[in-house]
């Protein structure tokens, strides 16, 4: 298939998560929402059923969610609320809530209220202090917890082999979404910032071993293409999630491509692999144990500026001129990390702008304004 | 007079009384609410005192265990103790703006701002609440997340320790197994790194004394709050605010147990006497939910008292209650703190306190600065108002940023909670 005919699949999928819903529904698979961050899809995979990402929606207005929220709260985890509230998600059979940031600690408790009759919540808390033999043994004890209540609701037992299965597939869709995100750089000419988004959206909505055997064919006809010789200029971006195409689309127009991404939708979520062989709880705890340089996680060394240099790296190693901050509203781990990736943006003299976004904004003026300048700026 | 209508125009937490640029002469303290003071001016004297000596001086959260410091005879300060004097100082917004200069985003909770901006060299103009620059951080967040960055923040500021000690989030009214063995864990390794940061080595004896004061001081402090239930009440529930600063800055002194044991003395001599330290005479008995506007503490009593509504019932009562024997029990206690339990234990020490204290209403402050304090509110007030039968009213506020209040809407939410608990007064006499 072409390289426009798979990424046109990939974003039919990305356009319309609802739409996939039905369809594994209707194929009989149970469907199990997961919310922001880090939850161990794995074991949803290893259940055999189908794990689907709730990162809000940009074409949502929140109505229902005020009733247990108030106005200052990240617009994805309200959303998400709007959504379990509105029916837009009744075909789900279980939500996974993790607790990682202060929006998401009381939302696990609103959406468990809000969902008592309708379906089961299963909670979810992560470690902080997760590197120690302590960290990782309650994780691995909060993962127990979670397999436990997918069996209750697929019925059957997780099997050791089966997660073991589900760890190849997963790492297999990592590798995938790493060198897409290579490729996508190289190759920006053709692959732009909406089609990228899309690419790696649409592996939320899909399973996994289906969304990488397209990717990985995607990947092989980008490889395949001659070297690009692209006039733009080419940024990083950073955030909690940018997947509006009508943001990204203000990127084509001018003619900004992405090099590579410091977001918590896309590569925040698959930096990191889990063992194959082992203890296949051990090595998801393990996993975990490994993020690094994520606003959302603690630092050991939190009197270096780590994540910040991170970020540096990323930039410079991507062959980008600048990044992008988007800055999603009320986020309070992205708002408190801000000075000190200002600070090491500063100090490595690489430019920046921040964009505030969240998933209730339709009309982008401002943020075309910055962007249209940021591109003048790199361009010079 | 009551504490709160004292020092309105003052500091809160039991400020140096002559630090306050208070515009009329106050009326003198009682000996118990002056022992209360005189522990928190202590605590940021011997502060001064250590970094002079050239000893290390720690900044803390205020629900870090406090025992292990005070077993290593470490200096500790607490920032939310600062940033709360600052707020009622009215120099909150000036140093929140000041954060807000350094890149901090004005949706930041306002306590982190004041404190980043402290830590990045900008002086307070509350003398009271000045503190020397840390030399280590110690952060358990079992209040907030956000506290996990506000820390690291200031650790990397000051190329300084951090000792974290991570309280994860819990959806059981119980406390695990699991839970307890992560937090012992963590609780082994932070006095192995204060012990480095101390230069001595960790003191059995010492630690035991100080758990046995913190002990003491907790159940002083309950014993104080449990005065709040007699009718009338033998003093203003904002008067625990007050007091607050006690718990938070100094639950393992010995001074500090006493002191609360005191003012209790107090309160039942004015049980006895039928008498109340509460400037108003008390018509209606409300739970305040939530953290104070510490900027308008004189707007948000005015209206209380016009309309004869004590306040009788805060949740800072069982939360800092932090009786415990033994490490493990002291891991489970640093679990229950209110933004680290689930909505039914948060529901159920409410409404405790509700029933115990006898009120006829809730107000509820949608505090801008707590994002997980604020966030299942909603459902709390359907609850109350379901199990409990009270009306409950909602206003917009913030701790430290008064930017974030509007005093037209605190008026007529309160008014609209003294109509709703009238009316109710009404039925029930008529009922009678």
């Amino acid at each position: 298939m072409s390289i426009e005919g798979i990424v046109k699949e990939f974003a039919a999928v990305a356009e319309s998560p609802r739409e996939q819903l039905k369809k594994y529904k209707a194929e009989g698979k149970k469907c199990i929402g997961v919310m922001p961050y880090y939850a161990p899809e794995e074991l949803v995979s290893a259940a055999g059923m189908m794990p689907f990402g709730l990162w809000g929606s940009n074409n949502k207005t929140i109505s229902q969610a005020k009733e247990y929220c108030a106005t200052f709260y990240c617009t994805i985890a309200q959303l998400d609320l709007e959504m379990l509230l509105d029916g837009t998600l009744d075909l789900l059979d279980g939500v996974i809530t993790p607790t990682i940031c202060d929006t998401l600690r009381p939302m696990s408790q609103n959406i468990r209220v809000a969902m008592s009759e309708k379906l089961p919540c299963i909670f979810l808390a992560h470690p902080q202090n997760r590197r120690p033999a302590y960290g990782k043994k309650f994780c691995l004890d909060q993962y127990t917890h979670i397999k436990i209540e997918l069996e209750k609701i697929s019925g059957a037992p997780i099997t050791d082999e089966a997660l073991r299965e589900a760890i190849k597939v997963y790492n297999r869709s990592r590798a995938a979404r790493r060198e897409f995100v290579k490729l996508a750089s190289d190759h920006c000419d053709v692959i732009t910032a909406v089609m990228r988004s899309a690419v790696l959206k649409a592996a939320w909505f899909m399973p996994k071993a289906e969304h990488a055997e397209k990717l990985e064919a995607l990947n092989a006809e980008l490889k395949a293409l001659p070297a690009s010789d692209w006039k733009g200029v080419k940024v990083v971006t950073s955030g909690i999630i940018c997947d509006n195409p009508k943001l990204l689309e203000i990127f084509e127009e001018n003619k900004v491509a992405i090099a590579a991404d410091d977001v918590a939708h896309e590569s925040r979520a698959f930096r990191v692999d889990a063992s194959e062989t082992g203890d296949p709880m051990e090595a998801l705890a393990q996993q975990f144990a490994d993020q690094d340089y994520d606003v959302l996680l603690y630092d050991e060394s939190s009197s270096e500026n780590r994540r910040g240099e991170h970020v540096v790296r990323l930039v410079k190693e991507s062959g980008a001129k600048g990044l992008v901050l988007f800055m999603q509203q009320f986020c309070d781990p992205e708002e408190m990390e801000y000075p000190s990736l200002k600070k090491a943006l500063d100090e490595a003299g690489i430019p920046h702008i921040k964009l505030g976004v969240d998933q209730q904004m339709r009309d982008f003026g401002q943020a075309r304004t910055a962007i249209q300048a940021f591109a003048d700026v790199l361009s010079l | 007079m009551a504490e709160n209508e004292k020092n309105a125009a003052a500091a809160p937490e039991a400020a140096a009384p002559e630090a306050a640029p208070v515009k009329k002469a106050p009326k003198p303290a009682s000996p118990g609410t002056q022992a209360l003071r005189d522990v928190v001016s202590k605590v940021y004297a011997a502060a001064w005192e250590a970094k002079e000596a050239g000893r290390p001086v720690g900044w803390s959260s205020s629900k870090f265990p406090c025992e292990i410091a005070e077993a290593l005879g470490l200096a500790v300060v607490y920032p939310e103790n600062q940033a709360a004097g600052i707020g009622a100082q009215h120099d909150g917004q000036r140093m929140c703006e000041a954060a807000e200069s350094l890149g901090y985003d004005p949706d930041i909770c306002g306590y982190a701002r004041i404190s980043l901006a402290y830590s990045a060299g900008v002086e307070t103009t509350n003398e009271s609440r000045r503190v020397p620059m840390p030399d280590f951080v110690l952060c358990c967040n079992n209040i907030c997340n956000c506290m996990t960055k506000w820390y690291e923040n200031i650790a990397r500021m000051h190329n300084i320790p951090l000792i974290m000690i991570d309280v994860p989030y819990n959806n059981e009214v119980t406390v695990s197994d699991s839970q307890v063995a992560y937090i012992r864990g963590q609780f082994d390794d932070a006095i192995r790194q204060m012990e480095k940061i101390a230069g001595t080595k960790f003191d059995e004896k010492k630690f035991e004394q100080a758990c046995a004061n913190a002990n003491r001081t907790a159940k002083a402090w309950l014993k104080v709050c449990d005065y709040l239930q007699y009718k009338p009440s033998p003093m203003s529930g904002f008067d625990l605010f007050n007091h607050m600063a006690d718990v938070v800055t100094a639950r393992g002194k010995v001074e500090t147990a006493e002191a609360f044991e005191l003012l209790a003395t107090e309160l039942e001599e004015h049980v006895k006497n039928g008498t109340t330290t509460a400037p108003f005479p008390e018509k209606y008995r409300i739970m305040f939910e939530g953290i104070p506007c510490w900027p308008n503490l004189k707007t948000l009593f005015k209206p209380l008292k016009a309309n004869g509504v004590n306040v009788t019932a805060v949740v800072y009562a069982p939360a800092f209650g932090f009786v415990y024997d033994g490490l493990d029990d002291m891991a489970r206690a640093y679990c229950k703190a209110p933004n680290s339990v689930c909505i039914e234990q948060g529901v159920d020490w409410r409404e405790g306190i509700c029933r115990d204290n006898k009120v006829d209403g809730v107000l509820v402050h949608y505090n801008r600065s707590c994002k997980p304090w604020s966030g299942y509110m909603a459902e709390m007030q359907r609850r109350f108002t379901k199990d409990l039968g009270v009306p409950c009213a909602g206003f917009d506020g913030d701790q430290a940023d008064p930017r974030n209040f509007n005093e037209a809407q605190y008026e007529t939410r309160v008014q609209g909670l003294v109509e709703a608990m009238e009316e109710n007064m009404k039925q029930k006499e008529a009922r009678a």
